[in-house]
């Protein structure tokens, strides 16, 4: 048998390779996004580990809507990068505060 | 004995998919290797027996998710070789900083031990005879109804969103205007002439 430690390394390897996305791909907005889908990933696996070896279904449940909010994310996301890259031809992210306005 | 070697497979999978979903070259290939990252994780979902995250994960993301990245990255006509620049600076700094985090996450870990924890009462507790699916179900629509809706709010707000900020009106366009159209009349677009012969008519 598994045990859940296995299960929170796994999600916490994932977690920290999510940071080293946002932090490295500086220039790449679209693989920033994939960075962010990776850590809410890891907090998923952590929902459903934690769910199974406590005998409590609450977290599928609330693992469930982590993954709507993630899949809401990701539409305005990219509905943003889209409009970012019309105005400006360039998806870098040093120079997003001109979307002040 | 199987259930290990599956997990092992799938936790190897996921973590050098993930890695090279932020270190690929082209976004595309980013992209498809975040579709083999969520396999993976769907499939330790189900080893540890939670089949309907799993197939969700599988049905949304890979489904859906995915399929928007890739439409989003094939849209933009971007250069992928200035995408890359100062890559390698950050990457150290983010890979400094990510291990200290995944080392401090694992300290807490080994602070706290999985066998110790007893809940008092458990929200939900498993019921073995219950399959998965009808178990979340029978929880989802009962008891985290208005949860349950608040999501679905959740997503039309997203839909919303993203037509709202993506949609741009065109100049020189003739599209299609109904009203005018089913208020025209017969006297309005035609007219009767009498003209002498050799004459013709005008328009």
């Amino acid at each position: 048998m598994i045990g859940l430690t296995h299960y929170l390394v796994v999600a916490a390897i994932l977690f920290a390779l999510g940071v080293v996305g946002i932090i490295a791909n500086r220039k790449n907005l679209i693989v920033m996004l994939m960075a962010v889908e990776l850590i809410l990933l890891s907090v998923n696996l952590n929902f459903v580990a934690f769910s199974s070896y406590l005998h409590d279904l609450v977290g599928q449940v609330f693992a469930m809507f982590v993954l709507t909010v993630a899949a809401g994310e990701a539409a305005i996301g990219l509905a943003i990068l889209v409009i970012y890259f019309r105005g400006r031809g360039t998806i870098s992210v040093d120079d997003v505060n001109r979307m002040k306005g | 004995m199987i259930q290990a070697i599956a997990f092992y497979l799938f936790a190897v999978m996921v973590i050098v998919s993930g890695a090279l979903t932020i270190t690929a070259r082209n976004p595309v290939h980013a992209v498809l290797w975040l579709i083999l990252a969520f396999f993976n994780a769907a499939g330790l979902m189900v080893i540890v027996g939670a089949e309907f995250i799993a197939m969700l994960l599988v049905i949304v993301y890979v489904g859906a998710v995915a399929v928007l990245f890739l439409f989003v990255v094939m849209m933009l006509n971007i250069d992928f070789a200035e995408l890359r620049a100062g890559f390698a600076r950050y990457a150290a700094i983010g890979l400094v900083l990510a291990i200290a985090l995944a080392a401090e996450i694992m300290i807490a870990f080994g602070a706290w031990s999985a066998g110790g924890i007893a809940l008092g009462r458990r929200a939900a507790p498993i019921d073995a005879g219950v399959p998965n699916i009808e178990a979340i179900g029978m929880l989802l629509y009962t008891r985290y109804l208005f949860v349950f809706e608040g999501a679905g709010l959740v997503l039309l707000v997203a839909m919303i969103g993203a037509i709202v900020l993506t949609h741009r009106e065109r100049g020189g366009v003739r599209g299609q205007n109904i009203s005018r159209q089913v208020a025209r009349r017969p006297q309005d677009a035609t007219r009767n002439t009498q003209p002498g012969v050799g004459q013709g008519v005008e328009l």
